[in-house]
């Protein structure tokens, strides 16, 4: 209970300072910690699965695309409208405060008992063969969510690379990196792809039967690539380049293919041969993880902008 | 203890609509979105936590959910981000002050 409420004190505290933060790397840096800190939360609800992603994209991957971006807008900031006066600032105020306490008021009138799926999963998940609940909903009883958000990383993908400044197209995404020779950074990007690598595995494996699974590893193996890459250590392909496109776009293709066998052979999209439902998903998992990995750290490096 | 984490998300979506709101820097503004995104996760995994059943620590459908919600909340932070860098650069070159990094 202590401990839930140090957690809620302190997510709390990081949130307002983020809001109330002058510039916007002070902003990013609290909004890291705020991440880091909801991973917490979640562990202490029971959501292993959802710690491990926050902890990896929602603090990880946002912290490197926001620290970079503040970098960057720093040197010119973008001029916008003017701030709210303080009578609209109050009226601003009010209304979100009216917006929290209606949200909480929700939250203390939930029914009780509460409504659940969990009986429902429990008695399924023999048919998937997997050990993880939430891997079991996310690949056979929710696949269609987990297919059009594999979709979605594609998509992003692609209206991220069409905001190429004039003449980038075809270039290189990302700014460029000098290589780091010597020092912290020089020496990590070394010593922790390979032990990366090895984890991400790790996680993609367990994940059938433990916390853990293609997001997570994705993120990790995204995370080990861009370590090399601000080391100047690796550089990112052309957009043209073909294996990139096809490494993006080759999960979802192939869970699109799995979805439509299923639907010649067992009479609905995505359903599994019994007895094959194991194998797989683990085969589109695999697929998966490397294109969302691929997907992440395209999206963290941002448009095309140089010559390669 | 479960109420206590719905009742944070309840106020970080006031917080993060209310930065949305009064702050004028994108990238603030982008932050302050995904402040409020955070809540919104924390109420459904509250709503997650309650529904614990059947030898699971959490209702696994509400889990697996706010999963994907987060991978395509990221999705659309990299989108915002990148537009926020466009214009930035757009406005320094109608600006005309040359910028050799």
């Amino acid at each position: 209970m202590i401990a839930d409420a140090l957690i809620a004190a302190a997510i709390l505290a990081v949130a307002l300072a983020t809001v109330a933060a002058r510039g916007g790397f002070t902003a990013v840096a609290l909004f890291i910690a705020y991440g880091l800190l909801l991973a917490f939360a979640w562990v202490r609800l029971g959501a292993m699965d959802v710690a491990l992603t926050e902890a990896a994209i929602g603090a990880g991957l946002s912290g490197a695309l926001l620290l970079g971006a503040a970098s960057r807008v720093a040197r010119h900031p973008v001029t916008t409208d003017r701030p709210p006066g303080r009578a609209m600032t109050a009226a601003i105020a009010l209304g979100c405060g009216g917006v929290a306490v209606a949200l909480a008021a929700a939250m203390l009138l939930l029914p009780d008992p509460a409504p659940t799926l969990a009986p429902s999963v429990a008695a399924n998940l023999g048919t998937t063969g997997l050990g993880n609940p939430v891997a079991a909903v996310l690949m056979s009883f929710r696949g269609l969510d987990t297919l059009l958000e594999s979709a979605v990383l594609v998509v992003a993908v692609i209206a991220a690379w069409s905001l190429a400044p004039e003449g980038g197209w075809g270039g290189v995404p990302g700014p460029a990196q000098p290589v780091v020779g010597d020092g912290p950074l020089a020496l990590l990007a070394r010593l922790l792809p390979p032990l990366g690598i090895l984890v991400a595995v790790h996680v993609l494996w367990i994940g059938k039967d433990a916390p853990g699974g293609k997001f997570q590893a994705a993120a990790i193996l995204a995370a080990m690539w861009m370590l090399a890459w601000m080391a100047g250590r690796a550089s990112p392909p052309s957009v043209r380049s073909r294996s990139l496109r096809i490494a993006v776009a080759a999960g979802p293709t192939l869970f699109i293919t799995v979805g439509l066998l299923g639907w010649l052979t067992q009479g609905a999209f995505l359903a599994y041969p019994p007895g094959l439902a194991l194998p797989i998903i683990m085969v589109v998992e695999v697929a998966l993880t490397a294109s969302i990995a691929a997907a992440l750290a395209l999206l963290v490096l941002g448009p095309p902008e140089r010559r390669a | 203890m479960t109420t206590l984490y719905g009742l944070l998300g309840a106020a970080l979506v006031g917080i993060g609509l209310f930065g949305l709101l009064v702050r004028t820097d994108p990238l603030l503004r982008i932050l302050a979105f995904n402040l409020m995104g955070g809540g919104i996760f924390l109420v459904f995994g509250t709503v997650a936590r309650r529904g614990a059943g059947a030898g699971f620590a959490a209702d696994p459908v509400p889990q697996a959910i706010i999963l994907t919600g987060i991978v395509v909340a990221f999705a659309a932070t990299t989108l915002a981000v990148a537009l926020v860098v466009r214009i930035a650069a757009a406005d320094q070159a109608r600006d005309g002050t040359t910028d050799a990094p």
